[in-house]
């Protein structure tokens, strides 16, 4: 592909990167378990303001009194030291007082927090770098599926994570649905969170992972409990066949360009394992981890050169003519 | 500033025993730190041992002889080690250097027998977790096996030159201090290396 | 026993005055010539080149800082690539922490303390020689790694398994790794001599209720530095091995586990951040007590509160792994245990305060300091104890909100009390008063920078921002608050800046100081500015825990120490009752070979194991050598 080409996808990523993402924010709490740890930040707030105002008052009105004039340093006054004494020893039992109060509130916090619904809608999500991998599991095989970088949640019903990684250390987090947990190699951790309004919420990785850790974003997008079963039914279900010319080519050409031995597009051959499952991408808001908005001429971008937008990692840049890199975003396009 | 003298110190003497001397209190701190990452690498090695459902892992627990006769003369050269200081405190040229060459013997045997103790402990370093804590541990304590065995030899050495002056006295007390240091940081070792994989 | 061979000694009530100086000097001045400075035991020589580097390693470590606040500066810049940018942090954690605050305070514990005790030498100044070294060629070796594209880039912290052989193939964590072994052996060496200057060394008359807070908030971060390094020492040997020789501390598929190396890297990890902000307390209490014109108020509460402190900072390493899936009433007691540090840290606070309520404040540029620490560190605590607080600690965990808090307790907390301990005891070091009007300028472009700088994180990690990212895009909506961050840390730089250009101005022009141009009351101000390499003609005697005010104009001392030889006064640990005048080691170059020894041996296991065959030999070698008697009337007594 000639380089004004490139450069010409490229700009046009750039125009329509706004609102492919939703808020990511600890102050815009939308789930219960968000709204809790801001009601517990908020307390905190609160007596940290009031200490610290009283600390500065106190000093200032220190600093202003005008006192000791013309006396040597060690001519002290002694009921002075002895009451000065007796006020610090106070005011120390009252940080005990407050700190002890706080890790109360706290660990009340921390309760309601972890708080374990067995009735969880559970999902798995498995950290690599830099992307997620996503399982949706349920009592029958034939209703699990997997997808990548991007969960769907009923709005309502809690939801259980199980998190694992498959390489290095990474952490889960939507702020504006719960806080922070790691995925730890060779370990499974759990979280749990219900939201509460319908929308999408956007979660980044939160653990240095190496070198695209600023690139491996989801997205959490949480649905009507009607909309979120009707999405489910449909994920699902295998890849639909291409109908289009195009859209044909695209697919020979996502087997025979190597594409399919990373990538698993289920109902057909592509079945690779590296890279995230591709069988419904045609639906999701995001490509390459939340890095850029899924939208054609995104795509065509990031297959052209993956190395420049996001360098270091797994996918390499494929010579493709133009026609050709037309015909494989018309074949994902329309994995609706 | 204008100084008067109040205090004259000329009669103290120039070197000392024990908590008296600097050197002393040096080797205490060395002895805290170095006992520290001893108690770092136990507490690593139990950890391993809490988290893993199977110790120790794909290896039989080491065999018992090598560890159990180095701990067995690790205490027995107590004996000839306080009869160094004795020697040393009495400032006895002759005495110390008898002893000095015994413990260095006593050093030199011990850190034979510890080949046989890696040799027999059943697991590589690098066959699991478990094979790495073990070597890790052995390891360290071999290390201060080597440096004390070299600190003796030198003291031993230095004590039959010219330079056997009163004051390194105090620095072969140093030495049969630390060497007890050695055997009682080997102890719990012997306890976690060759008894906590049978339980 | 024996008194013979000292009956010849020429002793010190022999010689006054001048005469007595000049023989003193020249039995303790560091030789001339170049060889002569790589000999030098003189922990003042020492102790200076230790600051000097240490300072050099801030600049360094402050440019970093600055390429990263314009790199963020703007969404989607490209100035650093992904792979500089994580060496760049890394750096910019490493030599902070490793190569800056730590070694830092313990320069000025090298220089002052055995100045503040009154004694004429730092216990085991060989060994001081050595650990200079060692901090030095392992600073180095981390820079001039980084400078040839080999530079760390797995974080301060190094996880694993991104640490592992299987996700950093190259020699990059292991320069990392070794660079650790080297700067903790510089401070295990650092924390033993001042443990043994302090319980041994102290002045008569200097008990335990007179030694001076700074003497006293050293010798608890020396035994924080003994119990903490030796954690990280088992990590990084451990990760070593694991990249070297295939040892599995870290690998999950043979019974390895990841977390541990969280566990033993915060072990020592928390500590690290008290080992830093303990000596700063203490240049607090040294300054405010000079400044407000009387003692500290307080004095056996703030001694109580440091060894309080030292005590807890061992129970909260958990809270930096709140998000990792631990227990949760586990999690819950390390939140009660490290908000509680926090009662210790604000008695001293109060304290300070009290002193200033009664004080008569002199608002020379080390108390504007001391007033700029108190107004940031009580934030920086103060968010300290939120983050404590698990579920909040799952939000602003691995945010900027952290950055902006440790930042506020390091910088706040630490920092702005060095420079003002800079300005306070620069006179006593160089001989010359830095100017005061560029230290107003100093103070106020730093307060406000800092300020401007950091703050605004605060909220950016409330919004969402994660740390260690090398960009973000526009629609985030970060940018203006990181433009405000990049723009406040451009003007804390300059303070840096200013405080360089004081200092090279001041070393030539400055005005002369004299003995104590502060009216200060401790000891080190006993002697000339800059103190003769001797410390003092005669050994001082302590009566008052501020001597220097008690004592008006003549100081009581102690006579009878040779003039022949390096003697030093060994003193008893609870009542400094004077026992023994014991040998002091004179300059030698060994330390300076065991420290390159050191290094070959260091540098080259990294590369291959049977560096631990060839590589101790020479080791051995260079011990013995530093060891043997050389026939000198110090070593023969």
């Amino acid at each position: 592909m000639p380089a004004w080409v490139r450069s010409g996808l490229l700009l046009l990523v750039a125009l329509p990167l706004v609102a492919c993402t939703g808020s990511q924010s600890a102050l815009d709490p939308q789930a219960l378990q968000s709204e809790q740890i801001r009601h517990t930040f908020i307390i905190f707030l609160g007596v940290s303001g009031i200490v610290w105002s009283c600390v500065i008052v106190v000093l200032g009105v220190g600093l202003l009194r005008r006192t000791r004039i013309g006396q040597a340093p060690l001519e002290l006054r002694l009921p002075f030291e002895a009451r000065a004494g007796r006020v610090i020893l106070g005011l120390g039992a009252t940080t005990t007082l407050i700190v002890l109060v706080l890790s109360f509130v706290s660990y009340a916090g921390q309760r309601s927090l972890f708080a374990k619904d067995p009735d969880a809608l559970t999902l798995k999500i498995i950290g690599h770098q830099w992307w997620w991998e996503v399982r949706y599991k349920a009592d029958s095989p034939h209703n699990s599926f997997t997808t990548a970088n991007e969960i769907r949640i009923p709005v309502g019903k809690p939801v259980k994570v199980e998190l694992e990684s498959a390489d290095v250390i990474h952490s889960f987090w939507v702020p504006s649905l719960t806080g922070k947990m790691d995925l730890i190699t060779g370990q499974t951790n759990e979280i749990q969170f219900t939201a509460r309004n319908p929308g999408i919420y956007r979660g980044q990785c939160a653990e240095f992972c190496g070198l695209q850790h600023a690139h491996m974003a989801f997205a959490a997008i949480a649905l009507r409990p009607d909309e979120f079963e009707r999405w489910r039914e449909h994920e699902n279900q295998s890849a639909v066949n291409p109908t289009a010319p195009l859209a044909k080519q695209g697919e020979e050409l996502f087997r025979g360009r190597g594409c399919a031995l990373c990538h698993t597009i289920r109902g057909t051959l592509a079945g690779g394992q590296l890279g995230p499952d591709l069988t419904h991408i045609g639906s999701r808001t995001t490509i390459a981890a939340g890095t850029l908005p899924r939208t054609p001429a995104a795509l065509g971008a990031w297959i052209a050169d993956p190395q420049h937008i996001k360098p270091g990692n797994l996918m390499p840049r494929m010579p493709l003519q133009s026609g050709e890199l037309i015909a494989i975003i018309q074949y994902l396009e329309q994995l609706k | 500033m204008k100084q008067t003298i109040v205090r004259r110190v000329g009669e103290l003497p120039t070197f000392g025993f024990g908590p008296q001397s600097g050197p002393w209190w040096g080797a205490m701190s060395f002895m805290a730190l170095e006992g520290m990452g001893f108690a770092i690498a136990i507490g690593a090695y139990l950890y391993l041992y809490a988290v893993n459902p199977t110790w120790p892992i794909g290896a039989s627990p080491p065999d018992l002889w090598p560890g159990t006769a180095e701990t067995i003369i690790f205490l027995l050269s107590i004996i000839p080690n306080q009869y160094a200081n004795r020697a040393a405190h009495q400032q006895d040229r002759h005495k110390v250097r008898v002893w000095l060459v015994v413990m260095s013997l006593i050093g030199i045997v011990l850190l034979i027998l510890r080949g046989f103790e890696f040799a027999h402990l059943n697991t590589r370093w690098d066959n699991s977790a478990y094979g790495s804590v073990v070597w890790l541990i052995l390891g360290l304590h071999t290390t201060h096996l080597a440096t004390d065995l070299g600190d003796t030899i030198v003291l031993a050495v230095l004590m039959f030159t010219s330079h056997a002056r009163p004051r390194r006295f105090s620095d072969v007390t140093d030495n049969v201090f630390y060497w007890n240091f050695v055997v009682i940081a080997w102890l719990p070792l012997y306890v976690l290396l060759d008894w906590v994989p049978r339980l | 026993m024996s008194m013979a061979a000292e009956q010849r000694d020429v002793r010190d009530d022999a010689l006054h005055g001048l005469q007595l100086a000049a023989r003193l000097e020249s039995i303790w001045r560091t030789p001339p010539g170049l060889t002569g400075a790589l000999m030098s035991v003189d922990h003042k020589v020492i102790g200076r080149r230790y600051i000097v580097t240490a300072f050099t390693f801030l600049v360094l470590g402050g440019l970093l800082a600055i390429l990263m606040r314009i790199q963020l500066s703007g969404a989607e810049n490209r100035l650093l690539s992904p792979d500089l940018y994580n060496q760049v942090f890394t750096m910019h954690g490493s030599t902070m922490m490793f190569l800056f605050a730590v070694p830092v305070m313990e320069a000025f514990a090298v220089y002052l303390v055995p100045l503040m005790v009154g004694t004429r030498n730092i216990a085991f100044p060989r060994l001081n020689a050595f650990s200079y070294w060692m901090f030095l060629f392992g600073g180095c070796f981390l820079w001039i790694s980084f400078l040839f594209n080999v530079g760390p880039d797995v974080g301060w912290f190094a996880y694993t398994p991104l640490s592992s052989l299987q996700f950093n193939p190259s020699k990059r964590a292991d320069v990392w790794a070794q660079m650790i072994t080297f700067t903790e052996v510089a401070a295990l060496a650092v924390a033993v001599e001042i443990i043994v200057t302090v319980f041994k060394q102290r002045a008569p008359g200097m008990t335990l209720d007179r030694i001076p807070l700074f003497v006293w908030s050293m010798l608890v971060t020396a035994f924080l530095v003994m119990f903490a390094m030796p954690s990280i020492m088992v990590a990084s040997t451990t990760l070593i091995l694991d990249r070297l020789v295939s040892t599995r501390f870290y690998d999950p598929s043979s019974g390895g586990n990841v977390l541990l190396w969280q566990h033993l890297f915060w072990f020592f990890g928390h500590p690290e951040v008290y080992i830093i902000f303990i000596p700063a307390t203490g240049m607090v209490s040294m300054i405010l007590a000079t400044f407000a014109r009387r003692p500290v108020i307080g004095y056996p509460v703030i001694v109580l509160s440091l060894i309080a402190t030292g005590f807890l900072s061992f129970g909260l390493w958990v809270h930096h792994m709140f998000v990792t899936g631990l227990p949760h009433l586990a999690a819950g007691l390390f939140t009660a245990s490290s908000m509680l540090i926090a009662v210790p840290s604000g008695l001293q606070i109060f304290c300070w305060i009290a002193t200033l309520w009664d004080g008569r404040p002199v608002y020379r540029t080390p108390l504007l300091f001391v007033l700029g620490f108190i107004v940031i560190f009580v934030i920086g605590g103060l968010s300290g104890v939120m983050v404590a607080s698990v579920p909040i600690d799952t939000q602003v965990h691995d945010t900027y909100f952290v950055v902006a808090h440790f930042h506020y307790v390091l910088i706040g907390g630490a920092v702005f009390p060095l420079v003002g301990a800079v300005y306070y005891w620069f006179p006593k070091i160089c001989g010359r008063m830095l100017s005061e009007r560029l230290g107003r300028w100093n103070f106020w472009l730093a307060f406000f920078g800092f300020n401007i700088a950091f703050f605004p994180m605060h909220i950016l990690g409330l919004m969402g921002m994660p740390r260690r990212v090398y960009t973000y895009t526009l629609e985030m909506g970060w940018e203006r608050l990181n433009l405000l961050s990049s723009v406040g840390a451009v003007m804390f730089a300059l303070s840096f800046a200013v405080l360089l250009a004081n200092a090279i101005y001041s070393l030539r022009k400055g005005t002369p100081a004299n003995d104590n141009p502060w009216d200060a009351s401790t000891l080190e101000w006993a002697t000339a500015s800059p103190p003769p390499p001797q410390n003092f003609d005669r050994i001082p005697i302590v009566t008052h825990r501020e001597p220097l005010w008690a004592d008006g104009d003549t100081l009581p001392v102690v006579a009878g120490l040779s003039a022949e030889r390096r003697e030093v006064l060994l003193t008893s640990l609870a009542e400094a009752e004077p026992q023994i005048r014991e040998a002091s080691p004179e300059p030698s170059i060994w330390p300076l070979l065991t420290a390159i020894a050191t290094t070959i041996f260091f540098i080259g296991s990294i590369f291959t194991p049977w560096a631990v065959l060839w590589g101790t030999p020479p080791m051995a070698i260079t011990l013995i050598g530093w060891f043997w008697p050389t026939g000198s009337k110090e070593d023969e007594e």
